[in-house]
């Protein structure tokens, strides 16, 4: 296929955005505020769990690694106007049940040895499961944290929590056997599965992250709009997987 | 082991993709009784993609429900000779299919036609440039079929797939909105193109102010109803954005399975085995036969062996070289001396793309198909001259509306934070606002690319799997950087809020991020036994009654998606078993 999909470029952080970033983070912390429920608008239900709400049963997570990964996911997509923040969306509990099934237990994945440690464009060449690497990489991140900044990354405030996962992306940090880039990229990827895939997985709820890209999901037939609408804005509320049942 | 023998059959196909569903279609119906074995289960496409389950991105794009299982069968990569190669143990780079229909169940549908100079380069090139301009460890070669001979099957599996497009060249006359560049064709499409998407405006517009000449992308996605000569309807594509990577529910995009099985699996002359994964075929070396294939039910563990009096060896690539090489048929390739052919000349794809954001844009990137695309021919094939360029072959240059399913399509400007609100900002602005544009090159044959047997590492039954030696050599890296030179002046010219550096395949091969599953090469066509592994009749040199089908006899990579000539070629050597082979069984090309 042609090579434009692979388009999007990272590169260095714009200090205004980070700036507006972290003060829109540090004002909020990990709640969602007010003004992100009001900024949905009229038409949208009031979010269907929040902080107030029961405890979340894990299916594999413990305590600890829930913890961390709500501290996690809700620094990466915090909640502001354009949407609630990852965990009020269920992206833990995403994670939850995607390293409790088949692929956190090595489905699909080749896992004979011998493990040797390649150059990175060999990719992937640990020994462990999906389920294995994540408990490996909360524990190494929260021994790193509570070294570096005198407690796990859960427990720390909002702009040093920032601080310390742009350290992991950049591979400044001692993770002992992991890449702090790698298991930086591992989360990163798993926290944006959790955000915009189908509902029917756990994450994405009300369909929050769809509506805030503008991806209007099922059932996605536009053989008439894609002449109609050609050019023009096109935004019908988004349907899930379970919207068909 | 035990091993059970089962009562011969005239034919045994290996693997039931585009090119094993081919021949099992024509030798059976050719009255030859045809055994199909598949590796992977069966697929029904009205059962097993259906609404709404199959819009499912983390199913079918991310955790790959659709392709070959890397846990039970992978390949092994390194970049040169001496170094240890390690196992692509989640496929990244590419994505090999597996059950019926193979990758022609879950691929976008670009459905190419080769230029005539794409079938015999070494000749052109020479012929243009002089005996000394290909550099020696270039060991491109020719396809040995003129473009007269191949273009009725390339005709044939048009109309079988019903490809929207329109005709650049019928005849010798060149026709306005098709691709001027293409080789002569005896007809039309069998459908119109699809719909052009306001991205594909853009781009048209752009490349005809610079004097190019743009074109619809040639789309096994029906722009409309069509029954083909098997009798089998497609319906009319949805732009659902689904393609690749997905079944299409509605029988849009052509498949083994919407296209070919209908007629296959009612014909009593064909038997289809599914967990029937091939270990080895059982070669008589003075006989020059292959006698019986070996293959393992991959859920009861049990070993069959399939005596048959024809062999059909039409895997991917991967499977098709692996299989020669565990069979011990044919010479493998040795870099070291430039002696042996199975294995030689490995090639991929090259690539380039430059991603261009328009602050009113409304581009509804969600409303696609898998080769809704429209292209430019201008720096292809040798349509420009190479002469002090430094590199040969070429890019077809285009933008692809091919879905905007999020979780891999979020486009953000140069210098977005990947992460927070900055990037949440970011990508509600831009989602709807931007497109890409992209260059898809060919990948010539290099000495030191090529695939033998991983001395280390196993597949799921013990069997050593397929190593890659492969990295992008001077040639490709030229290529990359004048298409992307291309794109970012093609860029330039529309008048974008922002148009990105272009990201160029250059460097390493990382076999992560995806890149193409348009692997080649390992049992290239030729006309000499020495170096190449079939004659020109897709035929083993080495087992008369071996035929090799698909991309893994390509002497070298175009720039193209490989399954047009895939399928022509399929049809052009099942038309010389059935015409000559049949006729008297023995070597069609005298060695």
């Amino acid at each position: 296929m042609a090579g434009g999909r692979e388009a999007d470029a990272t590169g260095g952080v714009k200090r205004r955005e980070l700036l507006s970033a972290a003060f829109v983070a540090t004002a909020t912390g990990a709640l969602p505020p007010v003004a992100a429920r009001a900024a949905a608008g009229p038409s949208a239900p009031p979010a269907e769990t929040g902080p107030a709400a029961r405890p979340q049963a894990f299916l594999t997570l413990s305590p600890a690694e829930a913890e961390f990964l709500t501290a996690a996911v809700d620094t990466l997509i915090p909640a502001d106007a354009l949407s609630p923040s990852a965990s009020d969306l269920g992206v833990v509990v995403f994670i939850d049940r995607q390293l409790a099934g088949a692929w956190g237990g090595g489905a699909r994945l080749y896992r004979s040895g011998p493990f040797v440690k390649g150059k990175p464009e060999h990719g992937y060449q640990l020994p462990l499961t999906p389920r294995e690497y994540f408990a490996a990489g909360i524990a190494a991140v929260d021994l790193w944290a509570r070294t570096g900044f005198g407690r796990p990354l859960a427990a720390l405030d909002q702009p040093t929590r920032e601080a310390a996962l742009h350290r992991l992306e950049r591979g400044e940090a001692d993770l002992g056997e992991l890449s702090p880039r790698d298991f930086f990229e591992a989360l990163l990827a798993i926290t944006i599965e959790g955000f915009l895939a189908d509902p029917i997985y756990g994450g994405n709820r009300d369909k929050a992250g769809w509506k805030m890209v503008g991806y209007p999901g099922l059932p996605a037939t536009y053989a008439n709009a894609v002449v109609r609408a050609k050019g023009q804005p096109f935004h019908p509320a988004p349907k899930s997987i379970e919207d068909f049942l | 082991m035990s091993v059970t023998r089962l009562k011969p059959v005239d034919v045994v196909v290996i693997g039931v993709g585009w090119t094993g569903a081919i021949a099992a279609r024509e030798l059976t119906r050719a009255g030859l009784s045809v055994v199909g074995l598949e590796r992977g289960p069966l697929r029904t496409p009205g059962e097993d993609f259906v609404l709404p389950g199959i819009r499912d991105e983390l199913r079918y794009a991310i955790r790959q429900e659709l392709f070959q299982d890397s846990s039970v069968e992978t390949v092994t990569m390194r970049h040169a000779r001496g170094e240890a190669a390690l196992p692509m143990r989640r496929f990244g780079a590419f994505t090999p299919g597996t059950g019926t229909g193979g990758a022609g169940s879950h691929w976008n549908g670009m459905h190419w036609r080769y230029l005539p100079y794409d079938l015999n380069p070494r000749r052109h090139i020479t012929q243009r440039y002089g005996k000394g301009a290909i550099p020696a460890e270039m060991t491109i070669g020719d396809f040995g079929i003129e473009w007269d001979e191949i273009e009725p099957y390339y005709d044939r599996f048009e109309k079988l797939c019903g490809v929207s497009g329109k005709a650049g060249n019928i005849g010798g006359r060149v026709i306005a909105g098709g691709n001027p560049f293409e080789g002569a064709r005896t007809s039309e499409f069998p459908n119109p193109p699809l719909v052009r998407t306001a991205a594909g405006d853009i781009f048209a517009a752009a490349s005809e102010k610079l004097g190019y000449k743009p074109f619809p992308l040639p789309a096994s996605n029906s722009s409309r109803a069509y029954t083909n000569a098997e009798g089998a309807t497609l319906g009319a594509c949805a732009y659902c954005g689904h393609c690749e990577r997905f079944g299409c529910e509605v029988n849009a995009k052509a498949s083994p399975n919407t296209t070919l099985f209908p007629a296959l699996l009612a014909d009593q002359r064909f038997s289809l085995r599914t967990n029937s994964y091939v270990r080895d075929l059982v070669f008589d070396r003075h006989a020059k036969r292959v006698t019986a294939v070996r293959y393992v039910d991959t859920r009861s563990g049990e070993v069959f062996e399939q005596e048959a009096g024809l062999v059909i060896l039409g895997g991917y690539v991967f499977t098709n070289t692996l299989l020669m090489l565990t069979s011990g048929i044919g010479t493998p390739y040795d870099p070291a001396t430039g002696h042996g052919a199975v294995g030689r000349n490995y090639c991929y794809q090259t690539g380039a793309g430059v991603q261009v954001f328009f602050k009113d844009g409304a581009f509804n990137p969600f409303m696609g198909a898998g080769a809704l695309g429209t292209n430019i021919d201008e720096f292809n094939g040798d349509n420009f001259d190479h002469a002090g360029l430094g590199f040969f072959g070429g890019s077809t240059i285009g933008v692809t509306s091919g879905g905007g399913r999020p979780i891999q399509h979020r486009p953000v400007p140069p210098g977005t934070p990947r992460w927070g609100s900055a990037w949440k900002q970011a990508t509600a602005q831009w989602y709807n606002r931007s497109f890409g544009i992209g260059a898809s090159g060919a990948n010539y044959a290099h000495r030191e690319n090529y695939l033998d047997l991983d001395p280390t590492y196993r597949d799921a039954l013990g069997h050593p799997l397929l190593r890659m030696t492969y990295n992008f050599r001077e040639n490709d890296q030229r290529l990359a950087a004048h298409s992307a030179e291309q794109l970012t002046r093609i860029a330039k010219a529309m008048d974008a809020t922002i148009v990105s550096e272009p990201a160029l395949r250059r460097g390493n091969f990382h076999v992560v991020p995806y890149q193409s599953t348009h692997n080649t090469g390992g049992t290239i066509m030729g006309s000499d036994p020495r170096g190449s592994v079939v004659n020109r009749h897709l035929q083993s040199w080495d087992a008369h009654n071996l035929f090799i089908l698909g991309a893994s006899v390509f002497p070298q990579n175009t720039s193209y998606n490989p399954t047009g000539t895939v399928g022509a070629l399929a049809y052009w050597a099942t038309d010389a078993i059935i015409h000559q082979y049949l006729k008297g069984p023995g070597a069609l090309v005298a060695a």
